[in-house]
């Protein structure tokens, strides 16, 4: 299948929104368009499955390139493989989701749904590019739209978070743009240096130059996905951030920089990711467990998701710092669940919030009783969340947990167990949250008043469960699906060549 | 595909009766949902009944040696070449013994609440919740894997989750249901490192070839496990301590059964289901899926000995002391578990020194009968006056024959007193306990004394001690949907004890002599009748008496009243410990440190280009000045510093 279908979609829909008139036109094109992603994701999917059961054993498929700047080679080189079927699907229902929570968008529905169109367009290049110039410039195609969804649809002190948003992503985009560049003039390919992403992996970049550029490309990445320290964006940008733009945020925006640390970072310079595995190990395991800590301690039902994510972000983090396949094939699970469950997170919060005008856990109690339906989208949220068998956070975490023992080594042994003592505290902040304004008596007599899901918002939350019910139940589909992935990086990751 | 393939049926009912009620239940059933779940259980009773029958007198055994047989299993999630968490079903004595259990057990609780829960808003839910449950526990009962054992596990944790916090708007209930998981989570952290320490070293999570990788001195992975050890304990040592911390937690062993008496805040057909014959014997159950690697190392064994007899002691002591109805049966199970777990941890795996593990499994069928039918007695007794307090009770014999008269088998069972079902389980646990371990013999039989007091200190306390209360509430002793199960599991308590599990569940799988011997038993037997004449004296009416020997107790009263403190032990670890040592400095550092040197790098970017934004102030005369300035500095630096 022609993998630039999956730019062209959101590009056309997002000009067919901007031809739109009036809320109703505007989300039917969005959700049209969002539809057809997701069928086209879906398609993907199958033919990728076909193409592998049918043989196929080359490392990318669907690959398509063309020259796009010849006098720096930059090409407009695309393919994927399964981490980045895994990860499209993701964004595919994230989307859909998204425009069906955001119905009934009030103000600038027409500038709003276009900006999330033009995301999505960001988020499926960056997944699909196989050169790092076209990978770095749909990286930045994902920034930009989102200080403006903050900025202008957001709550709260919108306008400081959505600039320290932006502002720290540019940091860390500034950094990845210094490794990719430093990869760049460390190659040479018939006399030419290079950006393609297959062409660098086979050959041996300089050992210098991967210690040197290793830490830009990582921690520009992993300020993406909620590096400690550079994590204090994502409390302040989610909370702020309208629901949809949560959702994407937190489901698909911080997965770029899972990816990018993983496919770039790591897999480009790999006797650098052995160098650095110990500081990686160290700083997501603070990230897990201190993320989990600062959430025990939130009020507003944002920014324990929002610091919650800080912790699951630092499973990917150090599934991929303990550079073993198992704890890698975790890693891209965990991108995937993580992805799904938060939606549906702020999906959940987004419907309580437009309900009953507040976050804050101590004023809300006793939902359950008359909302059902959205209540249990919260509680399913938080189960998954902490980790329960039948969701896909389960499987993720497991993954990672027993890729991760398999370092035999004290320091890593102590951050396995440290990443799984932070399951309990989940457990502790989830139950808080849901026993309080889920559970117990109901606190304010308006919440009597209030009125159940409407058909947009169940069918965003249905997408989603589905998604999180699918991994959790028969893990083995996505696990089928990106191992052939984790396999190459694995075996590239072995090859430590220059080591001293 | 084996014969047995149908088994699978026995947890996909009660899962399809969850999926069926909990989507589409409360609107479209409602009523009706009480039907539909049982009859998916009555099914699932029928065909564990079915298995059991084939099992144990068809062909489960060759040789006379009862054999494990696996007819399903699938991979579910390959971590490695050799590493995979499979879906299965495993047949072998303890697992069909517990299929039996598990789903009469639940079959009578579903009956019950067909009257009990009659009329509650979430009916459906409600059974939706049941279904699940039991689906959690009958995986979990057969499962091929550890990792498989895990999984349903934590499914369990959940389901008591939201049958304890049913009565979600009720903040007690919510806070119970809260800390259950909760502190379970805790222990099951110790069970999952547990594993995970097991199967870096066996290269495996099925727990056959588990066990037979760890039980063979000579292999590889067996010598990889007790060669590397950590502060002088072996990894074998560490591995199954942790997974039994795990199973301790189900369990409510002490140190971790706190949430225990709080769970006692569900409804209570659900506690006669959770907290008497499944959940809580889950961890008695992991300890005997893997009593072959246990048996091998003596450290471990030594564990589940000491917490076993010492939670039984502990928890009988506090249950003389309380005076809600429940949270006396509360205790009375953690001490009856701990009887279990002892059993356990004194017997040996094979032969005749496997006495404890036939003792251990017959405690466990036995007390699933007689604590079940306590609980649902005092559901009754519950419906009827509206209050779990002994003090509002009193009397009640007059009124509910039927409860009042299977109460009292439960009670008689429950203290073993011949011929009745706990007489028979207990006397072989003592006398495992007496031929490798005085110590906890010694234990065992003041707790089964205390045990007998207890029991009729509540029982009369209910049934006689007041006279002539008026409780006539209109809906008399309850309808027969509730008086059945009582009746059919009174009949279980008196005859269960005469069901030859000494021959059907031995640790290796060949029939072991029963030892019941007339002389042994006069002890406890005796010591059990003591028990109830003191409760007779002290209970049978309404007097001073008992108020005056908490009072010459003092402290020590005081103290067991108090759970020992436990509650505000725990209280204090996680209130002042860890939220305001460890959380709120956490949140304090990442707003005002972590978050403020951010903020800060961005005051100085502002600051710098504050100062050097005067430099483009578009005075020509300035740009003369730096021009002039530059080319005098940079003469100075070629013509001195350079050349």
């Amino acid at each position: 299948m022609n993998l630039s279908l999956l730019l062209l979609l959101p590009f056309v829909t997002a000009i067919a929104i901007l031809l739109g008139n009036g809320l109703k036109q505007v989300r039917f094109v969005a959700l049209l368009g969002s539809g057809l992603q997701l069928i086209l994701s879906l398609y993907l999917f199958v033919q990728y499955s076909a193409e592998r059961a049918a043989g196929n054993t080359s490392q990318m498929l669907f690959e398509y390139s063309h020259y796009w700047f010849t006098p720096f080679n930059i090409n407009y080189h695309i393919g994927v493989d399964g981490i980045s079927v895994a990860m499209i699907l993701l964004t595919a229902a994230v989307v859909i989701a998204g425009v069906l929570v955001s119905w009934t968008m009030e103000t600038l529905n027409k500038e709003f749904f276009f900006l999330l169109l033009f995301l999505s367009l960001g988020a499926y290049g960056f997944f699909i590019s196989l050169d790092l110039f076209t990978l770095f410039f749909f990286l930045e195609v994902a920034v930009i739209p989102k200080f403006l969804l903050i900025g202008i649809w957001g709550s709260g002190k919108k306008e400081y978070s959505a600039m320290k948003l932006a502002l720290m992503l540019m940091g860390g985009s500034a950094l990845v743009f210094v490794g990719l560049a430093g990869l760049y003039y460390n190659t040479s390919i018939n006399g030419m240096h290079s950006f393609d992403l297959m062409q660098i992996s086979k050959m041996a970049v300089p050992l210098q130059a991967q210690i040197l550029f290793f830490p830009f490309a990582f921690i520009g990445f992993g300020i993406f996905t909620a590096l400690f320290p550079f994590h204090t964006w994502v409390p302040d940008g989610h909370s702020s951030a309208p629901t949809a733009a949560s959702m994407f945020l937190a489901g698909i925006s911080m997965k770029l920089g899972g990816y990018g640390c993983l496919r770039v970072a790591t897999y480009l310079m790999p006797d650098a990711a052995h160098v650095y595995a110990p500081y990686i190990i160290l700083l997501a395991t603070i990230a897990i467990i201190y993320g989990a800590f600062a959430t025990m301690m939130q009020t507003d039902l944002k920014y324990i998701n929002a610091y919650s994510s800080v912790s699951h972000c630092g499973f990917v983090l150090l599934g991929i710092g303990m550079l073993t396949h198992t704890s890698i094939t975790g890693a891209v699970m965990q991108m995937v669940s993580h992805g799904l469950m938060t939606a549906l997170f702020f999906a959940a919060i987004g419907m309580i919030y437009s309900r009953t005008h507040t976050r804050m856990v101590e004023q809300l109690g006793g939902l359950l009783k008359v909302m059902p339906f959205i209540s249990s989208v919260f509680v399913i949220a938080g189960l998954c969340s902490l980790g329960l068998p039948g969701f896909s956070g389960f499987v993720a975490e497991m993954t990672i947990f027993m890729g991760s023992w398999q370092n035999a080594e004290t320091m890593y042994r102590i951050a396995t167990i440290l990443a799984c003592a932070s399951i309990v505290v989940t457990a502790v902040y989830i139950l808080r949250a849901a026993g309080k304004s889920i559970m117990g008596p109901i606190t304010d007599k308006n919440f009597f008043e209030l009125t159940d899901a409407t058909w947009n918002e169940k069918f965003a939350a249905i997408i989603l469960i589905s998604g999180i019910v699918a991994i959790g139940i028969a893990p083995f589909w996505l696990n089928d699906l990106i191992t052939p992935g984790t396999q190459n990086i694995m075996e590239h990751l072995s090859k430590v060549l220059t080591l001293k | 595909m084996s014969i047995y393939s149908y088994a699978a049926l026995i947890p996909l009912l009660p899962l399809a009766a969850f999926i069926l009620l909990g989507l589409f239940g409360r609107k479209y059933f409602s009523g009706l949902s009480g039907i539909i779940g049982t009859t998916a259980l009555l099914a699932s009773t029928v065909i564990s009944l079915l298995t059991a029958w084939q099992y144990f007198f068809v062909d489960g055994k060759v040789n006379g040696i009862y054999q494990q047989i696996i007819p399903m299993k699938y991979t579910w999630l390959q971590f490695t070449a050799n590493v995979s968490i499979d879906m299965g079903i495993v047949l072998d004595p303890i697992s069909v013994m517990m299929l039996v259990v598990v789903t009469f057990i639940s079959l009578m609780v579903h009956i019950f609440s067909l009257g009990y829960m009659k009329g509650e808003e979430r009916f459906a839910t409600y059974y939706a919740f049941l279904g699940l449950f039991t689906f959690s526990m009958l995986g979990l009962v057969l499962s091929t894997n550890i990792f498989q054992i895990y999984m349903f596990w934590e499914l369990v944790g959940v389901s008591s989750f939201l049958l304890i916090g049913y009565y979600y708007d009720k903040p007690s209930a919510v806070a119970a249901s809260k800390k259950a998981f909760i502190v379970t989570r805790f222990a099951d952290l110790g069970f999952l490192i547990g594993i995970l320490i097991l199967a870096f070293h066996a290269e495996t999570l099925d727990f056959q070839t588990l066990i037979e990788r760890l039980t063979s001195t000579q292999s590889t992975q067996f010598i990889s496990i007790t060669s590397a050890s950590l502060l002088g304990v072996s990894m074998l040592t560490w591995g199954l301590t942790l997974i039994f911390i795990g199973g301790a937690g189900k369990s409510a062993m002490f140190p971790l059964h706190i949430w225990l008496p709080d769970a006692m805040e569900g409804p209570t057909p659900v506690s006669a289901l959770i907290h008497a014959a499944t959940m809580v014997v889950a961890g008695v159950y992991l300890v005997a899926r893997l009593f072959p690697v246990f048996a091998i190392d003596g450290s471990a064994l030594q564990v589940v000995t000491s917490v076993g007899a010492f939670s039984a002691l502990l928890a009988a002591i506090i249950a003389c002391t309380q005076t809600d109805i429940k949270r006396v049966l509360a205790y009375s199970t953690m001490s009856q578990i701990g009887f279990m777990m002892f059993a356990l941890g004194v017997s040996k795996n094979g032969g005749e020194e496997g006495l404890g593990y036939m003792a251990s499994m017959f405690h466990l069928f036995t007390h699933a009968f007689f604590k079940s039918l306590l609980f649902l007695g005092a559901g009754a007794v519950i419906h009827m006056v509206h209050s779990n307090e002994m003090k509002d009770m009193g009397g009640l014999k007059k009124f509910m024959p039927i409860t009042h008269l299977t109460f009292l088998i439960a009670c008689l069972a429950i203290s073993g007193i011949p011929p009745f079902a706990g007489f028979f389980s207990k006397e072989e646990i003592l006398m495992a306990a007496f031929h490798s371990n005085k110590i906890v013999f010694v234990v065992a039989l003041l707790t089964s004394g205390l045990t007998a007091f207890y029991m009729f200190r509540l029982y009369f306390s209910i049934f006689w001690s007041k006279e002539a209360p008026i409780h006539e509430n209109g809906h008399g002793e309850g309808t027969w949907s509730m008086k059945v199960p009582l009746i059919i599991l009174g009949a279980f308590s008196l005859l269960a004890g005469f069901v030859p599990i000494s021959q059907l569940v031995t640790s290796d799988g060949a029939a072991l002599e029963s030892s019941i011997n007339i002389m042994f038993s006069i002890a406890p037997v005796g010591l059990a009748l003591a028990g109830i004449l003191l409760a007779l004296y002290l209970y049978k009416t309404a007097n001073e008496k008992p108020q005056q020997i908490a009072v010459s107790l003092g402290g020590f009263y005081k103290a067991a009243y108090r759970k020992f403190y436990m509650d505000e032990l725990y209280l204090f670890i996680t209130q002042k410990i860890i939220f305001n040592l460890i959380g709120k400095p956490a949140a304090w550092i990442d707003k005002n440190i972590v978050d403020g040197l951010m903020n800060m790098l961005a005051n100085i970017t502002a600051f710098i280009s504050e100062m050097i934004k005067g430099l483009q102030s578009g005075k020509v005369q300035g740009y003369a000045l730096y021009f002039f300035g530059g080319v005098c500095g940079l003469a100075i630096l070629f013509i001195y510093l350079l050349k």
